[in-house]
């Protein structure tokens, strides 16, 4: 690990001017993804801001009936808070789908959505890696290499990694808005779509952040009623990412909502897809998947995300 | 040259002109404030700097389990967290949660079932087979929970889910089973 400088932020507004401030900042709060990278020196900040001290830590309702979650509050906590389990089930399924129980006590829900998009070739160093490298190469994208739980959509001829967050695909069903606050004071509301950003020519920008901008939380709409569901495909039965994730929001009236996990280098989700679901799996997979570009290994995952899109809505 | 092969001769080998903190943390309830290269990770101050080897090095990376200890009562891997960040916090290892006079009962409940082979892995799987009690008991729920809003049961299903961040080379998984669900029908 390189060594760096650090320091505690006292507000959310202080962090982001210092890390737009102090060369080769970064934010620091449950470590579980940066602390990881930065043995492997793939992540080498120079001076790390430890947010956890910037008041974050809460759960709060909102005016519109929806909930405010502080961007310090822990994957764990989320997961349990009463109102999550009762009315946005599905946010807390995808929770509890993610990670060890040793994890989810020290990540956050900011540092959640910016864990970084990656594949086991962002983590060889003795590998090329446009993300970690612009213009290496892509070595998942050699002759040879091992794709099969890589991205078949919104991936490019750069990258295609995918995001494995499964909070993150449950807040894309959910219509969430993430609040970050400027170097400059100023205060933004942005939806998923407007948050994270396909990585095209240049698979190391992940996001929409600009220099030093901070997360200081996620904001749920009212509820959605109908059942949710989150069904997580993996190699193993616990702890592993996923090779695809169904969440899926079904109203008593066959309307609803659905996005996939372990697709793309982003959470996946299309409105013509999600009218497309009174049709069925197969008519929602249609939209959904409509110019994926799989890879020979990885093809399986479009049959895969329709069965399982299938295998849920077969438990109704 | 060999590797330095022992804690204090790592110490004293170590580049001292990179940027250091002070902390004060509180481990198995004895007070300690020392002065640390950032880079240190709450496993290594537990390890290298208070000599207390009972929390694991296996992967160093989050995935084994093995370095688990409790902080301020909640599980985490110590060696995915910066030793800097624990101002004032509370740290209980394995040390702290028994002795070899006076055994946890999570601990005497794993030597009665068998419940390892080589041992290494061991004091991870006993803080975090407490902490998995507590979380139960506390209704925090699994991927294996249900119903969310119900009360949750103790089931193999759910122990064995919640242990999943625990690896044990030796495969002692069934009777690690054994051992917490014995301890969990005692406090029943």
């Amino acid at each position: 690990m390189r060594a760096f400088s650090y320091e505690r932020a006292a507000s959310p507004a202080d962090a982001a001017a210092r890390a737009a401030e102090v060369p080769g900042a970064k934010f620091i709060a449950g470590g579980t993804n940066l602390l990881d990278l930065m043995k492997h020196e793939i992540e080498t900040p120079l001076h790390l801001i430890d947010v956890r001290g910037t008041g974050l830590n809460d759960i709060t309702a909102t005016e519109e009936g929806g909930l405010r979650v502080g961007a310090m509050v822990s994957n764990s906590t989320l997961a349990a808070n009463p109102r999550v389990r009762e009315a946005y089930g599905v946010l807390s399924r995808a929770l509890v789908a993610g990670a060890s129980g040793q994890l989810r006590n020290k990540a956050t829900t900011g540092g959640n959505l910016l864990q970084r998009t990656r594949c086991p070739y962002f983590y060889d160093t003795a590998m090329p890696c446009n993300k970690r490298s612009p213009g290496a190469g892509c070595a998942a994208l050699g002759k040879g290499a091992t794709t099969r739980q890589l991205g078949v959509i919104g991936t490019s001829d750069a990258c295609i990694a995918t995001h494995p967050s499964d909070m993150a695909v449950a807040l894309q069903a959910l219509d969430a808005r993430v609040e970050t606050v400027t170097p400059e004071g100023e205060t933004r509301s942005l939806t998923l779509d407007a948050f994270y950003q396909l990585p095209g020519d240049t698979p190391d920008v992940e996001n929409t952040l600009a220099k030093g901008e901070m997360i200081t939380g996620v904001v749920l709409p009212a509820p959605v009623e109908g059942r949710h569901a989150y069904f997580k495909v993996r190699d193993r039965s616990s702890y592993a990412f996923a090779l695809v994730s169904v969440a899926l929001i079904h109203a008593p009236d066959g309307t609803g909502r659905v996005a996939l996990g372990g697709m793309a280098p982003r959470p996946w989700r299309r409105d013509a897809a999600d009218a497309a679901l009174p049709q069925g799996a197969a008519a929602v997979m249609a939209e959904l998947l409509d110019g994926a570009r799989p890879t020979e290994e990885n093809a399986y995952k479009l049959t895969l995300a329709e069965r399982t899109l299938a295998a849920l809505l077969a438990e109704e | 040259m060999n590797a330095p092969n022992s804690a204090e001769q790592r110490r004293d080998q170590a580049p001292q002109d990179v940027p250091r903190s002070t902390v004060t943390l509180i481990v198995n309830g004895t007070q300690h404030t020392l002065t640390l290269d950032n880079r240190t990770t709450l496993l290594d101050t537990l390890r290298e700097h208070l000599a207390l080897t009972g929390s694991k090095k296996g992967c160093d990376h989050g995935q084994c389990g093995a370095c688990t200890v409790s902080v301020n009562g909640e599980r985490i891997n110590a060696c995915l967290t910066l030793a800097v960040m624990h101002e004032g916090d509370e740290i209980t290892t394995i040390e702290g949660v028994g002795t070899v006079e006076h055994l946890d009962p999570m601990q005497q409940a794993f030597v009665a079932n068998d419940a390892f082979q080589c041992g290494y892995c061991t004091p991870g799987q006993i803080c975090s087979a407490n902490a998995v009690l507590q979380e139960i008991a506390a209704n925090i729920p699994s991927h294996v929970t249900a119903d969310l809003t119900a009360t949750i049961e103790i089931t193999d299903a759910e122990i064995r889910e919640r242990m999943s961040g625990n690896l044990c080379r030796c495969g002692a998984y069934a009777n690690i089973l054994k051992a917490i669900t014995q301890v969990a029908k005692e406090r029943a």
